[in-house]
C-alpha cells in the first residue's frame, strides 16, 4: 500500500495525539496558574498515543484498533513506512516519553513557572523520534533527525540560571551542528551516486549498476558521523558526558533512553532494508564490495571498551551512567555487525531491556538529587541505612541489571546478543563484550557498595521516597526482574518486529 | 508428586526469603526461627531423598522437565543422579546449621537472612539443574547474595574481599556463557540432537567439533575445556586463580565462611564433573594430567605450607590457616578425580563430601572463639583445654579429622584418591602424600599453642565461656558424621558408585577412540 497524504493521516492517531497534547500544553500554559496541571496533560498525551500505537486489548479482545491492526505500507507518498519494525519502536518511544514526564512530575529541577514549554518541547521531541524511526527517505530522515536534535539543545539547557546546563546546551548544539552537517554531506554523496533519496530506491540502484566502492565507503562512513552521534557510538560520543552531566535528571534520562533508541532505528532502518538484501535463513548480505560489518565491528568493540574504561574513575553518578550509556551503545552494536534476524531481534529486545534500567537508575539518581541536590558518588554514601533502603535496593536491581547478571532483565539482553554474535562465530566480539561486562561490574558495584557497604556520614540527611517516584520506581524494578526469569512475551514481540516493509 | 521433591528443595527458601521480607524488621527473633524453619524442609526432604535414592542406575531420578522459553528451547529441567545427590545432602544439611550459627548477626538481621535464603536457593539450584542455561541462572545468583553478605556483615576489609571474590566469579563465569552458546550452536548443526541446553544431550555434540588447531596450536573443543575449566577453577580454588579465598574467608561471617568452604568450592569440582567430564571427554582426558593431577597436587602441598606458615608469621589467624589448608584438601579432590580409576573418582566425589563437613566443623569452631574473645590470632590463646573442655573436645574431633586421622572420614576418601591416582600419577601422588606431614605439622601446631599448656596471664580476665547448647547443637551432627563416616563410608560411597562409574566409562571410551590417547593409556 502506498498511500497519499491525506489518506495517510488515518494512520497517523499516535503523531495526532502528540500535536494535540502539545498544542493544548502550550495554550493552557497561558490562562491556567497552577503550572503542575501541564504535566499531566503531557503524561495523558504520551499515554493515548502509547494506547494508540500498541491497541489495547484485554484476554484477547481488542478495545482500540490500535496501528497494529492497521496493515502494513508507505504513508506520504513513499516518506514513511508503517510496519511492525516502526510500530516497535513507537512503543519504545512512547515509553520513554511517558516514563520521562513521570518523571519530571517528580524531579524538583523541573518544578518552575517555565514547565508548560518543557511538556511541550519534550512531547515534540518524541514526535520527532516517531518519524525518525518510521523513517524511509533521506530527506524525512534528516528533518526528523534534525527536529529532534533542536529540541534537545532547548531540553538540555532548560535550567536557565544553572552555568552548567547552558554549557552543556551550548557544546550539545556545536556538536549536533557538525555532525549533521556531516551527515547531510555523505547524503548527498548517497544522492549522487543513486539518484534518489528513496530507501528502496537507493536500494534497487545500488545492486542494479554497483557504484565505486571507495566513493559508497566515503558516504557511509560521513553519513556515519550522524547516526553515531544519535546513539553516542565512538568517535561521535564526546558530547554525551558533558550533555548528560549538565542536563536536568529527567531529560538525561529521556537522551539516553529514548534519544538513543530512535537513533538506533534510524540505523537499522538505513542499513539493512536500503543498503542491504534479505537473504536465506534470516541472514543479511551487504551490497557487494563495502566491508562496513569490519568497521562497525571495531566502532562496536572501540564503543564498549572505552564507555567502561571511562566509567571506571567517575565520581558523579551521572556523568558515569553517560559513560555506561556509551559502553551499552557498544553492546547493542554487536548485534548490528553479525548481519542477521537474530541480530536485529537482539538488539530490539536489549533496547526493551535497556530502557526498563537505565531510566530506573536516573529515577533513582533523582530521588537523591530531590532530596540531598547532590549528584555525585558522596552522595549516595550508605543511602540503605539513612532512610532510603527502597531506592538503594532498586538502584541495585538496575545496576546489576545493567552489568548483566541474572536473573535480571540485562542479562537475559546479554544473553541473545552475545548468542547471535556467537552463531555468527564473531568469537573474538564476543570475547571482547564479556571482557566488558566484567570490567563495568566494578564500577556498578562501586555504586551499589557506596550504598550498601559504606556507613553513612552525618552530612548527609534523610532520603525519603515518594509515592510518586516509588510507585514508577516499582513498576521498573518489579518488570527487571520478572522479565529476567520469564521474557518470552517480549522476546516474541521483539521477533515479530524485525520485518521491514520494503515495498509489495 | 515425588518428581517435584527437587523443585520444593530449591524453592522452599526462595519461599523463606519472601516471608521473611514480609515480617517486621523489629521482630529478630521471629526472623531467626522464620528463616531456620524454611531451611528445614529441605533438610527433612534431604533425608527422604536420600532413603529412596536408586543407587543401581546412572539414570537421572526424580526428573521435573518442562519447557521455559520455548522459543530457545530452554527447559526447566532438574534431576539427580550419583553426581549430585552427596552435593544436594550437604547443602541441605549445612544451611540449617548456619541459619543457627548466624544467630549473632547484629545488624539488618532481615537483610541477611533474605540473602540468605536466596543464596541456599541457588545453591541447590546448582546441584539440581540439568539445563545448562538453568545451571548457569543458578550459578550467577549465587554471586549477588553472596557479594552482599561478606560486604555488608563480614570484618574489617570486607569490601575489598567482597568485591575480588566478585570479579573473580565473574570472569569465570563470563567464559562459561561463551561455551555454552557454542555449545548450543554447534548442537544446532548436529542431527537428531537440535538446538538444546540439554544436559544429557550435549554430550553427542562433541565429536562434531572441528579438531583444526584455532588458536596456540589449541583446537575450539580444547580451547572450551580450558575456559570452562578457569571458570570451575576459581570456584575450587586452583592454584593460580586462588587467590580470592583467603580474603573471602578471613572476612565473611562465620556462616558465610562455613557456606563458602562447604558448598560454593565444591561446585567448581562438581561442575567439572558435571559439564567438562561428560560434554568434553576427549579433552579431559588430554588435559587431566597438567589440569588437575600436576595443580592438584600443587594445591595440596602449596596451600598446606601456606597453613604452616600462618603458625609462624603475622597476624597468625586462625581462621586463614583453616582458608589454606581447605586449598590443600580440594587438591585431593582433583587429584582423584584426575585418575579414572574407581577407586579415584569415588574418592574425590566423597572428599568432596568430607571435606565439606570437616571444613564446616573447623570454621564454626573459629567462629565459637571469636564470639568469645573478638579476635582468632593463634597465639592469642593459651591452655584452652583447661577453661573450655567440652570446646576443646569437639576441636580435637574436627582438627584430627582434618589430619586425616585413621577412623574418622577424610581418612578414607584421600586414601582412595591416592590409591587410584598412584597408577596413573606417580609423582603427584607421592606428593600428595608426603604432604600429610605438614598437614599435622600445623594442626598439631595450633592445637598446642592454642589449647594445651597454661592459660595466659594476660588473658585471664577475659572469662570465655563454654560452648552453649547451640553451638553444640549445630557442631554435632556434622561430628557424628564424621565419626560415621570413618567406618561406614559406603552411606555415602553406595549413592554413587554406579553413576561415576558411568562417567568414568564415558572419558575413558572417548579418550582410546583417539590415536594418540590409547598411545598414553597404554603407557
Amino acid at each position: 500500500m502506498n498511500l497519499g497524504s491525506i489518506e495517510s493521516l488515518a494512520y497517523l492517531y499516535p503523531e495526532g495525539i502528540l500535536v494535540l497534547s502539545i498544542l493544548a500544553i502550550f495554550l493552557v500554559d497561558l490562562c491556567v496558574e497552577d503550572k503542575e496541571r501541564l504535566g499531566n496533560i503531557a503524561l495523558i498525551g504520551a499515554a493515548l498515543a502509547l494506547v494508540f500505537t500498541s491497541g489495547l486489548s484485554f484476554f484477547g479482545v481488542r478495545f482500540i484498533e490500535g496501528l497494529q491492526g492497521a496493515g502494513e505500507g508507505w504513508l506520504f507518498h513513499r516518506m514513511i513506512a508503517l510496519d511492525s519494525f516502526a510500530i516497535f519502536f513507537k512503543v519504545i518511544l512512547s515509553l520513554s516519553v511517558v516514563g520521562t514526564v513521570w518523571m519530571s512530575l517528580g524531579s524538583r529541577e523541573i518544578n518552575g513557572p517555565n514547565q508548560g514549554e518543557y511538556y511541550g518541547i519534550l512531547l515534540a521531541s518524541g514526535l520527532g523520534m516517531f518519524f525518525m524511526a518510521s523513517a524511509t527517505n533521506l530527506l524525512l530522515a534528516y528533518l526528523s533527525l534534525e527536529f529532534v536534535s533542536l529540541t534537545s539543545y532547548v531540553l538540555t539547557g532548560y535550567l536557565t540560571r544553572n552555568r552548567r546546563s547552558g554549557e552543556a546546551a551550548l557544546k550539545y548544539l556545536i556538536y549536533g551542528g557538525v555532525a549533521s552537517g556531516t551527515m547531510i554531506y555523505g547524503m548527498s554523496w548517497i544522492f549522487g551516486l543513486t539518484g534518489s533519496l528513496d530507501y528502496a530506491e537507493i536500494n534497487a540502484a545500488l545492486l542494479q549498476n554497483a557504484p565505486d566502492h571507495l566513493t559508497l565507503f566515503i558516504a557511509l562512513v560521513l553519513m556515519l558521523a550522524g547516526f553515531g552521534y544519535k546513539i553516542a557510538a565512538v568517535p561521535f560520543h564526546m558530547w554525551a558526558p558533558d550533555v548528560y552531566h549538565g542536563a536536568p535528571i529527567p531529560v538525561t534520562a529521556f537522551l539516553s533512553v529514548g534519544s538513543k533508541a530512535a537513533g538506533f532505528a534510524l540505523l537499522m532502518r538505513f542499513f539493512y532494508p536500503a543498503l542491504s538484501q534479505s537473504g536465506d535463513a534470516g541472514m543479511w548480505q551487504f551490497v557487494p564490495g563495502v566491508e562496513w560489518p569490519q568497521l562497525m565491528l571495531i566502532v562496536a568493540m572501540v564503543t564498549m571498551t572505552l564507555g567502561n574504561l571511562a566509567a571506571l574513575n567517575q565520581h558523579n553518578v551521572k556523568r558515569l551512567l553517560a559513560y555506561s550509556s556509551i559502553a551499552h551503545a557498544g553492546y547493542i552494536l554487536m548485534g548490528f555487525v553479525v548481519l542477521s534476524d537474530e541480530g536485529l531481534r537482539a538488539m530490539l529486545f536489549y533496547i526493551v531491556v535497556y530502557y526498563l534500567m537505565n531510566l530506573g537508575a536516573f529515577i533513582v539518581v533523582m530521588v537523591v538529587a530531590n532530596n540531598t541536590g547532590r549528584e555525585d558518588l558522596e552522595g549516595f554514601r550508605g543511602l540503605a541505612w539513612r532512610g532510603g533502603a527502597l531506592p538503594a535496593a532498586a538502584m541495585a536491581i538496575f545496576l546489576f541489571s545493567l552489568t548483566g547478571l541474572p536473573p535480571l532483565a540485562g542479562f537475559i539482553g546479554k544473553f541473545y546478543l552475545f548468542a547471535a554474535v556467537v552463531k555468527g562465530q564473531f568469537y573474538w566480539l564476543a570475547v571482547v563484550g564479556i571482557l566488558n561486562s566484567v570490567v563495568s561490574l566494578y564500577y556498578y558495584a562501586r555504586i551499589v557498595k557506596t550504598m550498601f557497604l559504606d556507613e553513612p556520614s552525618d552530612l548527609e540527611g534523610e532520603v525519603a521516597l515518594d509515592p510518586h517516584n516509588g510507585s514508577l520506581l516499582a513498576i521498573l524494578s518489579v518488570a527487571t526482574v520478572v522479565l529476567g526469569v520469564y521474557w518470552a512475551p517480549v522476546f516474541d514481540f521483539a521477533d515479530r518486529s524485525t520485518r521491514f516493509f520494503l515495498g509489495s | 508428586m515425588e518428581s517435584s521433591i527437587l523443585t520444593l528443595m530449591i524453592f522452599f527458601p526462595l519461599a523463606g526469603m519472601i516471608t521473611v521480607f514480609c515480617l517486621p524488621s523489629q521482630a529478630k527473633d521471629l526472623i531467626r526461627w522464620t528463616a531456620f524453619a524454611f531451611t528445614l524442609p529441605a533438610f527433612f526432604l534431604g533425608i527422604w531423598l536420600y532413603q529412596n535414592f536408586d543407587t543401581t542406575t546412572t539414570a537421572l531420578q526424580f526428573v521435573v522437565n518442562v519447557p521455559w522459553i520455548e522459543s530457545f528451547n530452554i527447559r526447566y529441567f532438574v534431576g539427580v543422579d550419583g553426581v549430585s545427590i552427596s552435593m544436594i545432602l550437604l547443602t541441605a544439611l549445612l544451611c540449617p546449621i548456619c541459619i543457627l550459627a548466624s544467630w549473632n548477626i547484629e545488624r539488618a538481621e532481615k537483610g541477611y537472612f533474605a540473602l540468605f535464603l536466596l543464596l541456599d536457593t541457588a545453591m541447590t539450584g546448582v546441584f539440581c539443574a540439568m539445563d545448562f542455561f538453568l545451571f548457569f541462572i543458578f550459578w550467577e545468583l549465587m554471586l549477588l547474595p553472596m557479594y552482599f553478605l561478606i560486604g555488608i556483615w563480614g570484618g574489617p576489609r570486607r569490601e575489598y574481599a567482597a568485591i575480588k571474590f566478585f570479579l573473580y566469579t565473574m570472569l569465570g563465569s563470563a567464559l562459561m556463557l561463551v561455551c555454552m552458546l557454542v555449545f548450543y550452536f554447534q548442537a544446532g548443526a548436529v542431527e537428531g540432537v537440535g538446538y538444546t541446553f540439554d544436559l544429557t544431550q550435549l554430550p553427542a555434540v562433541a565429536q562434531h567439533f572441528q579438531a583444526e588447531p584455532l588458536l596456540f596450536g589449541f583446537s575450539l573443543p580444547q580451547i572450551m575445556w580450558l575456559a570452562l575449566f578457569i571458570n570451575f577453577a576459581v570456584k575450587i580454588p586452583a592454584f593460580p586463580f586462588h587467590t580470592w579465598l583467603p580474603d573471602a574467608h578471613v572476612e565473611a561471617p562465620t556462616a558465610i565462611s562455613v557456606i563458602l568452604a562447604g558448598v560454593l568450592l565444591k561446585m567448581g569440582t562438581y561442575g567439572i564433573l558435571r559439564v567438562n567430564y561428560p560434554l568434553l571427554p576427549e579433552e579431559t582426558f588430554f588435559f587431566a594430567p597438567y589440569c588437575l593431577a600436576a595443580l592438584g597436587a600443587w594445591n595440596i602441598v602449596y596451600g598446606a605450607f601456606c597453613a604452616l606458615s600462618q603458625c609462624f608469621t603475622e597476624p597468625k589467624d586462625l581462621k586463614k590457616l583453616v582458608a589454606y589448608s581447605s586449598i590443600s584438601h580440594m587438591g585431593y579432590v582433583m587429584l582423584g578425580m584426575a585418575s579414572f580409576t574407581p577407586q579415584g573418582i569415588n574418592g574425590a566425589v566423597l572428599q568432596m563430601f568430607n571435606h565439606g563437613t570437616i571444613t564446616a566443623m573447623l570454621f564454626l569452631i573459629v567462629g565459637v572463639i571469636y564470639d568469645r574473645a573478638h579476635h582468632r590470632r593463634i597465639d592469642g590463646f593459651g591452655g584452652l583445654a583447661s577453661v573450655m573442655p567440652v570446646y576443646t573436645g569437639v576441636m580435637g574431633l574436627a582438627f584430627f579429622a582434618a589430619m586425616g586421622l585413621p577412623g574418622l572420614s577424610a581418612f578414607i576418601s584421600e586414601v582412595l584418591c591416592l590409591l587410584g591416582a598412584w597408577h596413573t600419577h606417580k609423582i603427584p601422588t607421592l606428593l600428595g602424600a608426603l604432604t600429610v606431614i605438614i598437614t599435622a605439622s600445623y594442626l598439631l601446631w595450633t592445637i598446642q599453642q592454642m589449647f594445651l599448656g597454661k592459660p595466659r596471664e594476660e588473658y585471664a580476665d577475659m572469662h570465655l565461656s563454654e560452648i552453649n547448647t547451640r553451638e553444640l547443637c549445630m557442631l554435632a551432627p556434622l561430628g557424628v558424621i564424621v565419626v560415621v563416616l570413618g567406618f561406614y563410608p559406603h552411606a555415602v560411597l553406595d549413592l554413587l558408585d554406579v553413576s561415576l562409574q558411568g562417567l568414568n566409562e564415558v572419558v575413558l571410551s572417548a579418550s582410546t577412540s583417539s590415536p594418540d590417547a590409547a598411545a598414553v593409556a597404554l603407557r
